[in-house]
């Protein structure tokens, strides 16, 4: 998949290519400004006083850190809202769909793609059907469900069950660990995977399970990375299931934390510094792991 | 009397035990196999299968998100409530012009991107990363930003006064001409990279041995595209024909950043009404007699796409 097509030289053709050579350079420089333009304006933005970011605008200056720049907006921030409590909750609510996410498909992909049992095509079809429902149908329908849902929580040293997931952490967690489309890629992947490891591990009297651990899933490294990173996207930017389901600030990740910013007398230098810190996290983690995320989005269009 | 020799014995008797000794394995395999699959399979119903079915039941009910009172059946009520309602039919007016417009345009320009970016020339993977930035970036962070740039003091109006002095600055988002062109060419902005990188991955499936064999007949320049890299693409194209259009259909964030709908219910989607007449005013029963038509109506349009760019014999 890395091997890029070269276009194969012809020859007499040198002045006509190095002029589209030219041309393809220049689109592709205006085209990187126009998709980095915002984004620099915004995290520059961010370190302006709100008057100065209004004065900025009509010139180059926009794009630059130049005046009266300062961290005066983030501290602005972290004086309105709790901040590294959402930052941990975003965390850990993401964290932990991957890790239950990656555990759970996988498990379902190797039982779907290695072992042999009745009504396997049935669920594997049943399991891809699912794919073609875009969640904001479900929605409304979901919130009205897991308010009927019951819970064992810890009262004392009594276990005790409740009913209603509104306003917690595992309803913003439980819904989306299986996901039908990290089970596919899973076993896309699997099925790559000799079966002749299994029969020998089979023979050293290895059970399923330890060839799950130990044969099939040290050997998937690309498909967890991709399924880690699809998992993880959705829910660090979920936005609109815990603006229905979320009401308690103490439980609230940080995309619903813009919502502080609009209440009274607007200050974009405030609202840009936000935007630059539940953004950067991000995008550190994009930079730092380009391929993986650039392959991710790649293999899921492979088989469409 | 006749004695049988216990390798005799052995040799009629295995042929029993082996199937009982598969069997067994079967059984073993088929229990590992539920255990396994189970958690998924159960989470998926619970899930995505009940909420589906809920959707069908509780669109025929009055029910409530909080109500002392259990629902009750109301019958085709929340959809003739609905078909006499003028926002719904704005709404589904709305989403149709966003998806018409955003699914040919998003496709078109990822295509012309990854075409730029399919080459061994230097920094081609630098522009890669560049086009691909604003899709990590969240939507609710990207529509904030642009709701910014498109305020009438905001960067757009500034830059473009910039250099053409006697402009009147448009206020983008708050006439009711400009708010969803706005709204479409921010999300444009937003996803093509990640549309991109799909059509670079089929770009890059197209072995070489085509392009060289193109060579000799004369394909070059857009006979080349035409004839060689296009047909080769056919099962990237519906696979980006049909993730556009679901998320253009599904859209949202945007509208409820940056306009509530506004102005004059100019950008209000079918999600968006069903999510303010679910959440906001609670109303389950009706919000889900919406959510049900956008279901039949994604349904519906997957499915003649999934017809139209069938694979012709």
């Amino acid at each position: 998949m890395s091997t890029v097509v070269e276009n194969p030289p012809r020859a007499g053709r040198s002045a006509h290519r190095r002029r589209t050579g030219w041309l393809v350079q220049t689109g592709r420089i205006l085209l990187a400004l126009l998709f980095a333009g915002p984004l620099l304006f915004l995290f520059v933005s961010s370190l302006k006083p709100d008057l100065q970011i209004f004065a900025d605008l009509r010139s180059w200056r926009a794009f630059v850190p130049l005046g009266h720049v300062s961290f005066a907006n983030y501290s602005a921030v972290f004086a309105r809202v709790p901040f590294a409590r959402f930052l941990m909750n975003s965390i850990g609510i993401s964290v932990v769909t991957v890790m239950l996410g990656l555990l759970v498909n996988s498990l379902a992909a190797f039982a779907l793609a290695r072992l042999q049992w009745r009504g396997k095509q049935l669920v594997l079809t049943g399991i891809i059907a699912t794919l073609i429902l875009p969640f904001e149908t479900l929605a409304l329908p979901l919130v009205w469900w897991v308010n009927k849902l019951p819970w064992l929580t810890m009262n004392g040293f009594h276990l005790q069950l409740t009913t209603g997931w509104l306003d917690t952490y595992q309803v913003q967690i439980i819904p989306f660990v299986a996901n039908a489309f990290s089970v596919y890629l899973f076993y896309q992947y699997f099925t790559s995977i000799p079966k002749e490891l299994d029969e020998a591990a089979r023979m050293d009297g290895a059970g399923w399970f330890r060839i799950y651990r130990n044969v099939v899933m040290p050997l998937s490294g690309p498909a967890i990375a991709t399924v880690a990173i699809l998992t993880f996207l959705p829910a660090w930017n979920s936005y609109l299931w815990p603006l229905m389901v979320v009401q308690s600030e103490e439980l609230r990740p940080v995309m619903l934390g813009i919502q502080y910013f609009f209440q009274l007398n607007v200050s974009w230098g405030q609202v840009m510094a936000y935007a630059s810190m539940i953004t950067l996290p991000v995008l550190a983690l994009f930079l730092a792991f380009q391929k993986a995320f650039i392959g991710s989005i790649a293999s899921s269009g492979v088989k469409g | 009397m006749t004695v049988i020799s216990p390798a005799r014995a052995r040799a009629v008797r295995a042929p029993r035990d082996v199937p009982a000794a598969r069997h067994a394995a079967r059984r073993h395999e088929g229990l590992t196999a539920l255990w396994m699959a189970g958690p998924a399979v159960a989470l998926l119903i619970l899930f995505i299968v009940v909420p589906v079915i809920l959707a069908f039941v509780l669109a025929f009910t009055n029910a409530r998100l909080i109500s002392p009172r259990p629902a009750t059946f109301v019958g085709l009520h929340n959809f003739a409530n609905l078909f006499s309602d003028p926002v719904f039919w704005a709404s589904l007016r709305n989403t149709f012009y966003f998806a018409i417009v955003v699914v040919p345009i998003q496709a078109g320009l990822a295509l012309v991107l990854a075409l730029l970016v399919n080459a061994k020339v230097r920094g081609t993977n630098f522009f890669r990363t560049v086009y691909f930035v604003p899709v990590v970036t969240s939507m609710v962070v990207v529509s904030l930003l642009w709701r910014f740039l498109y305020q009438k003091d905001g960067l757009l109006n500034a830059l473009i006064s910039a250099v053409h002095p006697s402009y009147a600055p448009i206020d983008w988002l708050n006439d009711p001409r400009t708010a969803m062109p706005a709204i479409i060419v921010m999300s444009i902005w937003q996803a093509v990279g990640f549309h991109m990188i799909i059509w670079l991955s089929g770009l890059q499936t197209i072995p070489a041995e085509l392009y060289e064999a193109g060579d000799l007949d004369g394909a070059v320049g857009w006979k080349r595209f035409r004839y060689i890299t296009w047909p080769s693409l056919l099962a990237t194209r519906t696979f980006i024909l049909i993730t556009i259009t679901i998320a253009a259909l599904s859209l949202f964030t945007q509208i409820s950043v940056m306009t509530q709908g506004g102005p004059l219910d100019s950008t209000t989607t079918v999600v968006y009404m069903a999510v303010r007449t679910g959440y906001q005013q609670l109303a389950t029963g009706y919000a889900s007699a919406i959510s049900l038509v956008f279901f039949v109506l994604v349904l519906i349009v997957s499915g003649v796409q999934r017809f139209l760019t069938r694979e012709k014999d």
